[in-house]
């Protein structure tokens, strides 16, 4: 499904990785190539592979802005945007290495047989030395095993679950984006201060890797500040009415309502869950409360006046001040008359960090990029100074708590930054249980070679 | 008990809209003989048609507040609609709150021509053909339509509120003697359920009283015999095919609060709307009632967490389950006759 924006044929690859079953048929083929899909020639392919259809399409399509962005700015063109604020340097706007940065889209349907189909076929026939996207975490690890066997550099964009970068973490893989057990820390003192200590929880969970990880993650957090967890239910992704999994809910004595749902499926169970009154009732002599741990611009706009003082979590956000933000947010909202989401502006990020990142090893070798990302530690894309851990590929750096806002001005401000959590506090060893425990490992970084 | 009566009512809904669809398919099965897999899609279109006079009477100006900044430090432009400068703040937005009802009285007339246009245009060329032609074209006029609302409106769900007056929900149980707060409707719902108790009684009071209700009757049961007494019976069902798209439409439309319209919203209804059909028994439009009734309230039943977490993923397959079990002892569904698409 994938489609390439650029035609000519003399920028065919030239690379050919033998013994994998990935040769390529090319007029230009110069023998084996040290690594999958050395790129020879005066460009290099970059695969984004983003949900264009489903129930993060949304999300998928402002990822894409983002990572034309991106592209626009390596190859010198734009005003430079983040990387004029990028504390390394090496990156000088004459695309990677002096390749100039071409991309080919694809769409994963946000299904991880689709994405995998997509992906595969970014490999194999346009020659990818690095693929990005997914909106779920269900794609991210699909894809990220893929790109693992392939050996070519998986830079996960949308994807909250712990398992991303916990059981299933992969050498070839790195996650800027945060994930549910930052969400939880983060939240839970927040919740704890707005609702006190003596609260009882009823937990709606989207029935996948993401749904589970997260769900675990808020009920651990928000037991640990004194609340129960009164049911967990389990709902099918893109269920669409969530009307009988909300019904029981007042009566079964829950005075909180947690939401594990993204995106179209927030948007409607939310609605609903506002349909039914829950946020006017007094439950134990107490107001009933909703809480979205995941939040996105995106999800708020369609969820319109419903989220108005709902707490949530956040990766990043446009109102955030720091010169980064700023220089992102002006070049996007520039291009595209918009401020860019979270998922957008992780999209961004990530296409910059590998670039640089190629940049500073000197190759497109994916285990010199592996080894020039582990433990990287950089400012100034937004939201402070961040660290790329090596034992798990998991960026670490402040985390946002965030609130609906009660008077939004505009369709884009309906969401307010309520407290930014420092890294401190939901750091957390590599080897935690929730992220697979001792077992977890990354294993070996694979070349194709 | 409590929880019994609640899945019941909430199946109300669901059922409804089941209902609502499977009357139009059978309709339009029972008079062209077509199985219609674009009807879904035209249960997503009236859905649409709410969210585009919602979006008409949102129709904005720009006015430019220069005491506020937008996020790249130009002056604010602040959205008035149209309908708040003619009619003044409140009555406008009191116009814009009530739009979904107001959809109504567009979607009538809307679906009723993309109906004949469906009818005239392009299935009246499949009447002679083979199901499986009829049901591959109609099924690829679902998603050519599914397309083209994705085109237009994006892909991901717009949200388009019932009047502010329908919010909060009703205490069912404090009425019947129960505690508060344990059994509650939300108000939205309750006039959803009314709004198709009255559609489909109008459906049936016009086949049952009327001249017209009469012939397409007769026409149902014996097409040639009718046309033979000099009735033009090809007229009377295209008309017919038309009121079996408004309906869906209008259900669409009276739905969108209750589910945010995405472009998709059409396919997930239709498959369960066909098994309705089969369940309810081809051509027999109180079946196609019954069975949506029922249906709605066993989904709702299989959702419960009692039930889930003794065979889970139930909810998911209930509905087909259901639908072997009525099968396999009355093959021809709850009020099927005999003779239908058994040549």
């Amino acid at each position: 499904m994938s489609k390439t924006n650029i035609t000519r044929r003399g920028l065919m690859k030239t690379g050919a990785a033998t013994g994998a079953g990935l040769a390529l048929p090319t007029i230009f083929t110069s023998g084996a190539a040290a690594f999958t899909n050395e790129p020879t020639g005066s460009s290099v392919k970059l695969g984004f592979n983003v949900p264009q259809t489903g129930p993060y399409a949304e999300e998928g399509l402002d990822e894409l802005r983002a990572y034309e962005l991106a592209v626009e700015h390596l190859n010198g063109m734009g005003d430079g945007g983040a990387m004029n604020t990028f504390s390394s340097k090496v990156l000088e706007g004459n695309g990677i290495l002096g390749k100039k940065v071409e991309y080919v889209t694809g769409d994963t349907q946000t299904k991880s047989d689709a994405a995998r189909a997509s992906a595969k076929s970014m490999i194999e026939k346009d020659g990818v030395t690095m693929i990005t996207g997914g909106s779920s975490s269900g794609v991210a690890i699909a894809v990220q095993g893929l790109a693992q066997d392939a050996g070519i550099i998986f830079m996960a964009a949308l994807t909250h679950s712990n398992d991303t970068t916990g059981k299933d973490r992969k050498a070839n893989g790195f996650r800027y984006f945060f994930n549910a057990y930052m969400s939880g820390a983060a939240l839970a003192p927040v919740l704890k201060n707005a609702y006190g200590s003596d609260r009882r929880a009823y937990h709606l969970t989207a029935d996948y890797t993401w749904g589970w990880t997260q769900q675990e993650s808020i009920a651990a957090a928000t037991e640990a500040i004194g609340w129960e967890t009164v049911n967990n239910v389990l709902t099918p992704v893109g269920a669409g009415d969530f009307s009988s999994y909300i019904a029981p809910v007042l009566n079964s004595g829950a005075d909180v309502l947690v939401l594990n749902h993204y995106g179209g499926d927030m948007v409607n169970s939310l609605t609903q869950a506002i349909q039914f009154g829950l946020k006017d009732k007094v439950v134990n002599g107490k107001q009933f409360e909703i809480v979205v741990p995941l939040y996105s611009e995106l999800m708020a706009a369609g969820a319109g006046e419903n989220i108005k003082g709902v707490y949530g979590s956040m990766n990043w956000n446009w109102q955030l001040q720091d010169p980064g933000t700023q220089a992102f947010v002006k070049s996007f909202g520039e291009k595209y008359g918009r401020p860019p989401s979270g998922s957008a502006h992780t999209a961004y990020v990530q296409t910059l960090l590998y670039a640089d990142a190629v940049t500073r090893a000197g190759s497109f070798n994916p285990c010199a990029v592996v080894e020039a990302l582990e433990g990287f530690e950089f400012d100034g894309l937004g939201i402070g100074p961040t660290l790329y851990r090596a034992e798990d590929h998991q960026a670490f750096k402040d985390v946002l708590v965030m609130k609906g806002a009660e008077n939004p001005t505009t369709e884009y401000d309906t969401l307010e930054i309520v407290e930014v959590t420092p890294v401190e506090q939901v750091m957390y060893p590599p080897d935690h249980p929730m992220f697979g425990g001792p077992e977890a490992s990354l294993g070996e970084c694979n070349d194709g070679a | 008990m409590d929880a019994i009566i609640l899945q019941i009512l909430n199946g109300l809904d669901k059922g409804s809209a089941y209902a609502l669809i499977a009357l139009g398919l059978t309709l339009i099965f029972g008079t062209l003989g077509v199985v219609n897999f674009a009807h879904g899609a035209l249960f997503m279109i009236g859905a649409f048609v709410a969210v585009s006079v919602q979006r008409l009477l949102s129709l904005s100006f720009e006015q430019i507040d220069s005491t506020k900044t937008d996020f790249l430090g130009n002056p604010l432009k602040v959205k008035v609609p149209y309908v708040e400068s003619w009619f003044g703040p409140e009555v406008g937005a009191t116009i814009i709150d009530w739009s979904v009802p107001l959809a109504i009285i567009v979607a009538i007339p809307v679906m009723l021509l993309v109906g004949f246009v469906m009818e005239r245009g392009l299935i009246k060329h499949f009447y002679k053909r083979p199901h499986a032609d009829q049901i591959l074209v109609t099924f690829g006029l679902a998603i050519v339509l599914q397309e083209l609302v994705k085109y237009f409106f994006g892909a991901n769900p717009i949200q388009t509120p019932a009047p502010d007056a329908f919010t909060g929900s009703f205490d069912f149980g404090a009425m019947i003697g129960f505690d508060p707060n344990v059994i509650i409707y939300p108000y939205w719902r309750l006039v959803y359920f009314g709004f198709a108790a009255v559609v489909i009684g109008a459906v049936f009071a016009f086949l049952q009283f009327t001249t017209f209700g009469m012939v397409v009757r007769a026409g149902m049961a014996d097409r040639e015999t009718v046309g033979l007494l000099g009735i033009n019976i090809d007229r009377r069902f295209t008309i017919m095919f038309g009121i079996a798209a408004a309906v869906a439409g209008i259900a669409g439309v009276m739905y969108a609060p209750i589910l945010s319209p995405n472009y998709h919203m059409g396919m997930d209804f239709l498959v369960l709307s066909f098994v309705v059909v089969v369940v309810g028994g081809m051509g027999s439009l109180p079946g196609a009632v019954a069975a949506g009734f029922l249906l709605g309230i066993l989904q709702s039943f299989a959702s419960m967490n009692e039930v889930k977490s003794v065979i889970p993923g139930i909810d998911q397959v209930i509905i087909y389950l259901v639908a072997i079990i009525i099968l396999l002892t009355r093959p021809r569904g709850l009020m099927g006759r005999a003779g239908v698409m058994e040549e």
